[in-house]
């Protein structure tokens, strides 16, 4: 028998448990040696040895600035580049149409109203009958607290414009949008804040006719106005009985498994898809056996790039995350207007749950598999998308 | 087998415990209407003895009249109209519980009806859309009327469990709402000016007083014994609500509801509990479609239709649908011309 063999446990250093700035000893071990102990003891940024996912795109052609070397310097470049164009069509504004504004301003406000496209397809009686029965509360809302009527007249209308002139929204596989029947629709989830699921609803409108009834988080649910707003435009709390529900009734449901660790993740993590829940919508949709529709989203990211949280200020709020980007909160209001990125919408094809039986909902590992499926259909779709985009701004 | 029957009703110095028991009187039914103050509203054929719930003579009555029935109608949902909210906790708590030890006792007890209500699921931004039976509220009500219902409804099960042969039915009401409702939302939304959490548009579920007397009229006749959700199947929304009712808001910050609250409360306006307020807030729907599928309820009444009926009995508001109306007739007109100008 030879003697046993003493296996050293810690060998680099004191064995340690590690702290918030020096890595544990067994983890010094795990780690490849990288310039001795300095490196070892050393915070090392994440961002710098690990090259960005996106695929960048190559300079614009033409371009005289040096090549960016973080995520952000190019991001800096095509800002820059965005902002000199909007000066020069600026001064191109002839300045009678100021002096026209000054002098009449009703009818400047129509006119800009038009100009703006705030289209209501209407005449003017019309317009009244609206206002009437609306002041006189003639309208019918459902038991979510959905308006239709207020929707499709009101709230598409505005983010229609948003969708088509400031993000030039671009749908792919709309055909695999269901023209009937209940069906789930699962969405990468980003931009601090929820635009990409206002863009969505009013895009899927537009295709195929049907109101998206999407799941949101309950802060939504807990903040003024925004409340008000996510209950009118068919927003539900998203939690089992809800989804269910909606679900049961033949509508198209719309939900973001990230939820706020998507919305809020840092420009540097931009469509890197974060952990998708606990797999409740797909529980869900078994149970209901209908299908799930990945939808992939690109310039969602772009839009509000977070560059930091703000944790303390967050707290003091009661908010998950205080965004700063580079634009808010430094120039207040006007920060709040989202970065004009070129968006691609991308239906996927439907994966269907119908086979597996209701029982399959309890099956634990089946809704993990179905998950996961989900997920990476979405990211390797947003990958693609990536690569085929030649900016993220044009 | 009919007109052998003897039905206890309590709380029928109330509107709702009139109706009912008046109802239920022109069905050859004993019908026996229990109360602290003499009724305020035509009783029918019932007989009306004043007695207190909470105390012990009322097991004498259900013994001498030998009561197989009792239909326990006296909550009350506003402490101004119990005299204040310890006493409102009394009537409706220890009277629940003075009634039930009572009722367990007697021999010829049959069937037990309770009046419970909407408030139990509480309120809150987690609420699911719509409430069902099996569902209880994610936040639990700790104080005011939710509370009181919870309270009653743990010592109906008890009262359930003990007497097994005992038929329990539980209806827990949505808001009372139509013409001559009293109640502390109808006060609230009679306010010449509404105080309104800002932001939050609450959805509001109401039953007409008539559905509310079908439906004890249904689970006392026959025998359902659960707990059932009632009320409209619709809702209408806070803002549609006062717009009905052509009331203007003025919108107060959530954190300063509670004080907006105590100064109506000092006026002798209407009385809130916290729990109430948060149902303003955020809203609460029942799903009703067991209560349906069991006993093929259908109300009369949708929660819009019973809210016009209220609205057109009421005081018309400040933006009375006629002002409405002239305003923009007058906006129109200048419209008109404005666009006539452009071309």
């Amino acid at each position: 028998m030879a003697d046993a063999k003493i296996i050293q446990l810690g060998s680099g250093g004191p064995a340690d448990r590690g702290s918030r700035t020096s890595p544990s000893a067994s983890a010094r071990r795990l780690a490849p040696p990288q310039g001795g102990r300095r490196a070892a003891n050393s915070r090392q940024a994440p961002e710098a040895d690990e090259p960005p996912i996106t695929p960048e795109p190559d300079p614009t052609p033409g371009s005289e600035e040096a090549p960016a070397t973080s995520p952000f310097g190019a991001l800096v470049n095509e800002l820059l580049k965005l902002a000199s164009r909007s000066l020069r069509s600026l001064k191109s504004l002839p300045i009678s149409q100021l002096e026209a504004l000054v002098a009449d301003p009703v009818h400047a406000f129509a006119s800009v109203a038009q100009a703006m496209g705030v289209d209501w397809d209407e005449s003017l009686e019309e317009i009244v009958a609206f206002i009437r029965s609306r002041l006189q509360g003639d309208y019918a809302v459902d038991a979510f607290g959905f308006d239709p009527e207020f929707t499709t007249r009101i709230y598409l209308p505005v983010l229609r414009r948003l969708a088509d002139a400031w993000f030039r929204v671009e749908v792919r596989g709309a055909e695999n949008l269901p023209v009937d029947g209940s069906a789930l629709l699962v969405s990468n989830h980003a931009g601090t804040l929820p635009l990409d699921g206002m863009i969505l609803q009013t895009v899927v409108y537009d295709e195929i006719g049907r109101h998206v009834r999407m799941l949101g988080a309950d802060l939504i649910f807990k903040t003024p106005y925004s409340h008000d707003l996510a209950r009118k435009t068919g927003t539900t709390l998203a939690c089992q009985e809800d989804a269910e529900r909606l679900l049961a009734s033949n509508q198209l449901v719309a939900v973001f498994p990230e939820g706020f660790k998507g919305l809020g993740k840092p420009y540097a993590d931009r469509y890197k898809l974060q952990r998708f829940g606990r797999g409740g919508f797909v529980a869900a949709a078994i149970r209901a056996q209908v299908p799930i529709i990945p939808i992939a989203i690109v310039g969602s990211e772009e839009i509000y790039p977070l560059i930091a949280k703000a944790p303390a200020l967050a707290r003091a709020l009661g908010v998950p995350y205080f965004p700063i980007t580079p634009l808010f909160p430094w120039f207040g209001p006007l920060g709040m207007i989202p970065l004009p990125s070129k968006w691609i919408i991308q239906v996927g094809e439907a994966i269907t749950t119908d086979e597996l039986g209701p029982g399959a909902a309890d099956d634990p590992m089946i809704v993990f598999n179905i998950t996961d499926q989900v997920r990476e259909t979405i990211q390797q779709t947003l990958y693609a998308l990536l690569m085929q985009r030649r900016n993220a701004f044009l | 087998m009919a007109g052998e029957r003897v039905v206890l009703v309590t709380g029928v110095s109330r509107d709702l415990g009139a109706r009912f028991a008046r109802s239920l009187a022109e069905e050859d039914v004993d019908v026996v209407g229990i109360d602290v103050v003499p009724p305020r509203h035509d009783l029918g054929r019932s007989d009306f003895i004043r007695a207190d719930i909470r105390n012990p003579v009322i097991s004498k009555v259900i013994a001498t009249r030998g009561v197989d029935t009792v239909v326990h109608l006296a909550v009350v949902a506003a402490p101004d109209s119990a005299g204040g909210r310890s006493a409102m906790k009394e009537i409706n708590v220890i009277g629940t519980m003075q009634l039930l030890a009572a009722c367990q006792k007697a021999e010829t007890f049959r069937k037990l009806v309770v009046q419970s209500s909407i408030s139990v699921y509480g309120a809150s931004p987690r609420d699911p859309a719509k409430f069902t039976e099996d569902m209880s509220a994610r936040a639990q009500p700790r104080t005011g009327f939710g509370k009181d219902s919870l309270e009653i409804e743990s010592y109906v099960r008890g009262l359930a469990r003990r007497r097994p042969d005992v038929v329990v039915t539980t209806l827990r009401l949505a808001n009372l709402m139509g013409a001559g409702v009293d109640s502390h939302v109808t006060r609230y939304l009679s306010l010449p000016v509404v105080p309104r959490v800002m932001g939050f548009d609450a959805r509001l579920q109401f039953l007409h007083p008539s559905d509310a007397v079908a439906a004890l009229l249904l689970v006392t006749n026959r025998d359902f014994p659960s707990t059932f959700n009632v009320g409209a199947t619709d809702i209408v929304t806070l803002t549609q609500a006062l717009h009905k009712m052509g009331r203007p808001a003025v919108g107060v910050p959530q954190a300063a509801a509670p004080l907006a609250a105590t100064l109506v409360r000092r006026a002798h306006l209407v009385d809130f509990s916290p729990d109430q307020i948060d149902a303003l807030t955020y809203g609460r729907a029942m799903d009703t479609s067991r209560f349906a599928a069991e006993t093929g309820f259908v109300p009369k009444f949708s929660s819009l239709a019973a809210l016009e009926e209220f609205a057109r009995a009421a005081q018309p508001g400040l933006l009375s649908p006629e002002r409405v109306d002239t305003a923009l007739d007058v906006v129109s007109q200048v419209l008109r011309t404005v666009v006539a100008r452009n071309g």
